[in-house]
């Protein structure tokens, strides 16, 4: 039965129309317009959906929608004003090209997201665990490994 | 590029031109979530969603199908079958075969018979799952093996032929003949395949279509719709991810989006899931090899008899060209002085196969590379000293491939004897040997092997591209041209030649979708030829806009045209010094075109495939890389401990991209050669659809330590700035990573005995092959 479920996106609350079983990134997409995660196999595997629930790396493709009522949901979208205004996280990873078709991107930030929250500085072995559950089809995940092992290291200026 | 391009004054060196390691155009919109793939346009009102019904058994005859029930559920505003198709039901690429809907047979498990829109996606998949179909099942084909014996083909056999295999193989001191077989491989883009279609007026359409070949996709669609080429309009600005399945296969989906929206008169999405993607469209071919060789006591190849089998599906798509370019590169980078090489393009009850990055090379490269490494172990020499006798030549020694086409470029000798260095060979396989004697369960492998990889389409005509070069009285530029966006970074690229031949900062260039309104009858981005076309179409555009400039200035100041240069943002006339912009105001002024279409023909190339006989290449990329592997002979799990890359790009217009591409290639082809795994049961359905069951190369699966190096190298060939392509070769540099496993398994019998170890060496075939070797040393 299709209700109405009141959802914590990105700070603000927002009233969506789900079932027992919408997936939260239907609702995401399709609702509310926040297309930064993507649809990839819509399986919980490829990882291209990643978003935060309450700071945890989660599936938005597996998360229910009507389960999310009260947590804190984060999308790509929460990071930047826009493609100029970079959030670190992202920031290193445009400029390490890491970045080839692009669409495994928002999940791997995500997931460096809440990687980097408990860690700070993650090694390498910590990285490629945290992001083994994101698919790339087209780098070796060097570059991104690199950018992510990167943010923990003292900055210059 | 960044905003307010053309406002700054203030402007220095030239930034982002040719050779300078800029990032990809759209890195920032990527990471921001701001890059819009066509899942991600905002939906016109009306909308409607698209769910297939697909056929349920391999090969039957459609006897019935029943949509009524289909039509009558909730929120459903068309179905569509065979019947209902307008205008020429066969969307063949190049030959006929390929039915928008199975038309009274299907040929595979998963073809579509009925297509529903609705609503909703969740109504359109409810009702595609009530169209009832009665068939009556047919005997099925499903391998490679089983057709060639039973001479199924989808086209003939073709055969090249250089001097007398027959007699060399007689006289030959060692002989020996084999077989194997390699797996395919599913594409896994990320993106799956997906079109929106929005009726226009009169009738026309404009559709965005995730195809690496919109002029394809507007050409077919026009054909099954009954309507003139001019009335459909279909749109790219970026695809995730391509690799070649999104050469021919998109035009299904974008022609069933197409149909149902001229039906309906509303816009029509089609995106396929995962799993229909996977069921519904075809992937690498997997190959059957069968061959007879002879060698010297060197392991010096005197005569190659080779059959190379691909396995094409129930329809011809491209399996003419991608068996063609297996047989093409059945020698890698090896001399054969005598060869026949027979390819075959077999017709089996499954989903058509299609382009997949190499396009049959890889397939080619791995049954040579097999047999020089069966070579090398049955003489107990290392397979390095056994490739490096194989070489070609130059210069007339040992140079003409058995197609006939003379190796002009070989760069291989320097690059094997740069890499055997660089990366410690030597030294590292005694270290090999030593571990292993030492270590029971884990064992060790290396392999350092070459890639020769040919670049241009083998279909001649393809060989051409547009641009179309735009500058605004501001001094920014708009470009566009037939390349299309999968990640590989062609627009950028691209981009940077015109930055270059202008000399104005790359941000001055904004780069628009491809669209066949712009640039007409474009070649499929494929090949690995993107940059190498459209670079050249686009500065040969730009080049005639400069020109027109330069001999306006000439005479507006009255100089000699060769008193005019384009540097660094600025126009020097004799002592005159103006910014880029104040030129082409003026220029405009003075009623100047600022437009230019561009065009490029790849020349040199010829090929008579009736004689099997030409130069159907340019020219060749080359690359080599050296892998070592670790395996436990208990389990059959692996893992790659280092690899180092050596890869020749010419004179690199991005080395930033180039290396993105060469390591994202490279571990594709690990990921080929040694976990992916496509698996079909005995009733000829898919097993392996989703990346549950389907496995590719995660962070984790990647050898620890990679180094790739750029080749110092120049194209030889006059080639936009004397680069290479880059796209396909470095997928080959896998190769080594599934002989490293090979090498690996062979110490399990003490490099005595030759392991039998096909591909993809997934942990249950190298365990099978260390038990087999086991077997074998204990008998």
């Amino acid at each position: 039965m299709t209700t109405t479920v009141r959802l914590d996106v990105n700070g603000e609350v927002r009233e969506v129309r789900a079932d027992g079983a919408t997936p939260l990134l239907d609702v995401l997409r399709d609702q509310l317009g926040l297309v930064g995660a993507k649809r990839g196999c819509s399986y919980g595997v490829c990882g291209t959906c990643t978003v935060l629930i309450d700071g945890m790396a989660a599936r938005a493709c597996l998360a229910v929608a009507a389960d999310c009522e009260g947590r804190a949901i984060e999308t790509v979208e929460a990071l930047a004003p826009g493609p100029d205004r970079l959030h670190p996280i992202q920031a290193a990873l445009a400029r390490a090209g890491a970045v080839q078709c692009g669409f495994c991107i928002p999940g791997v930030v995500m997931a460096a997201r809440a990687l980097l929250a408990v860690n700070p500085a993650p090694d390498e072995d910590a990285v490629r665990e945290a992001l083994s559950g994101q698919m790339c089809r087209c780098s070796g995940y060097g570059a991104l490994v690199e950018a992510i092992v990167g943010m923990g290291r003292p900055q210059d200026g | 590029m960044a905003d307010g391009g053309g406002i700054r004054r203030d402007r220095g060196p030239l930034k982002g031109g040719v050779g300078a390691s800029v990032p990809h155009d759209s890195a920032a919109k990527h990471v921001a979530g701001e890059a819009i793939y066509i899942d991600d346009i905002p939906e016109l009102p009306g909308t409607l969603h698209v769910a297939p019904h697909l056929s349920v058994h391999a090969h039957a005859r459609i006897l019935s199908v029943d949509v009524s029930a289909a039509r009558a559920a909730p929120g459903v505003r068309a179905v569509i079958t065979a019947g209902d198709v307008p205008g020429d039901i066969d969307i063949g690429p190049v030959f006929p075969g390929d039915p928008v809907l199975a038309d009274g047979l299907v040929q595979f498990h998963g073809q579509p018979i009925a297509a529903v829109a609705a609503d909703t996606l969740k109504q359109a998949r409810a009702a595609a799952a009530l169209v009832r179909v009665e068939y009556e099942p047919l005997p099925a084909v499903l391998t490679a093996e089983e057709a060639l014996e039973k001479r199924f083909f989808v086209s003939p056999s073709l055969t090249m032929r250089r001097g007398g295999p027959e007699a060399a193989l007689a006289a030959a001191p060692h002989r020996m003949a084999g077989t194997m077989v390699m797996g395919g491989q599913d594409h896994f883009y990320l993106e799956g395949m997906i079109a929106y279609a929005q009726p226009r007026e009169d009738g026309d359409l404009l559709v965005f279509s995730s195809t690496q070949h919109p002029s394809e996709v507007q050409h077919l669609i026009a054909r099954c719709l009954g309507l003139a080429d001019h009335a459909v309009t279909v749109e790219v600005r970026r695809m995730g991810g391509g690799f070649g399945g999104k050469e021919t296969q998109p035009a299904q989906i974008a022609c069933i989006a197409s149909i149902l929206a001229a039906r309906t008169r509303r816009p029509v999405k089609f995106r396929l899931d995962r799993d229909d993607d996977m069921i519904m469209t075809g992937k690498r071919h997997d190959f059957f090899v069968r061959y007879d060789v002879g060698h010297d006591a060197d392991g010096r190849i005197l005569a190659l008899d080779m059959d190379l089998a691909g396995r094409c599906g129930f329809s011809p798509d491209l399996s003419n060209a991608i068996v063609d370019r297996a047989m093409f590169h059945a020698d890698n980078g090896y001399f054969l002085p005598h060869a026949e090489v027979r390819g075959h393009r077999c017709k089996t009850h499954t989903v058509s196969n299609t382009a997949f990055r190499g396009f049959g090379g890889p397939q080619g490269m791995v049954a040579i590379e097999h047999v020089v490494d069966r070579i090398a172990r049955s003489l107990g020499r290392d397979p390095l000293d056994v490739r490096k006798a194989n070489l070609y030549g130059r210069d007339g020694v040992r140079d003409v491939t058995h197609y006939g086409m003379s190796v002009e470029d070989n760069v291989l000798p320097e690059m094997l004897d740069e890499l055997e260095r660089s990366s410690d060979y030597r030294a590292r396989r005694r270290a090999i040997d030593a571990f292993n004697r030492e270590s029971p369960v884990l064992k060790r492998g290396i392999a350092l092997t070459p890639v020769k990889f040919g670049i241009s389409f083998t279909a001649t005509h393809l060989n051409q591209a547009g641009a179309l070069v735009l500058v605004y009285q501001d001094g920014t530029v708009q470009l566009n041209h037939g390349g299309t966006e999968m990640g590989q970074g062609v627009y950028v690229k691209v981009a940077q030649v015109v930055a270059e031949t202008f000399q104005i900062d790359l941000d001055r260039i904004r780069i628009t979708a491809t669209n066949t309104g712009k640039v007409p009858n474009t070649s499929p981005t494929a090949a690995s030829a993107g940059t190498d076309l459209n670079g050249m179409a686009a500065r040969d555009g730009a080049i005639q806009i400069r020109n027109r400039l330069t001999h306006f200035l000439a005479e507006r100041f009255g100089t000699a045209p060769d008193a005019v240069a384009f540097k660094d943002n600025k126009v020097r006339v004799g002592d005159h010094v103006m910014a880029f912009e104040d030129v082409t105001r003026m220029a405009y002024m003075a009623r100047i075109s600022l437009s230019a279409t561009g065009f490029y023909r790849t020349p040199k190339i010829w090929w008579d495939r009736s004689a099997a006989h030409g130069r159907p290449f340019y020219y060749f990329a080359y690359g080599a890389a050296a892998t070592e592997a670790e395996i436990d002979t208990l389990t059959g799990e692996s893992r790659f401990l280092r690899a180092d890359v050596l890869h020749d790009v010419g004179h690199s217009i991005n080395p930033a991209i180039d290396i993105g591409q060469i390591e994202g290639g490279f571990v594709q082809g690990i990921g080929w050669l040694t976990m992916e795994e496509l698996w079909w049961d005995a009733a000829g359905r898919l097993r392996t659809h989703a990346p549950s069951t389907y496995k590719i190369p995660t962070a984790r699966d990647v050898p620890a330590d990679l180094r790739v190096s750029l080749f110092a190298n120049a194209n030889r060939e006059d080639t936009i700035h004397r680069s290479k392509a880059v796209g396909e070769p470095p997928l080959m540099l896998g190769i080594s990573a599934w002989l490293a496993l090979r090498d690996a398994v062979a110490a399990v019998g003490e490099h005595r005995l030759v392991p039998d170890l096909d591909a993809p060496a997934t942990p249950e075939r190298v365990l099978m092959a260390c038990e087999a070797l086991r077997a074998r040393m204990a008998g």
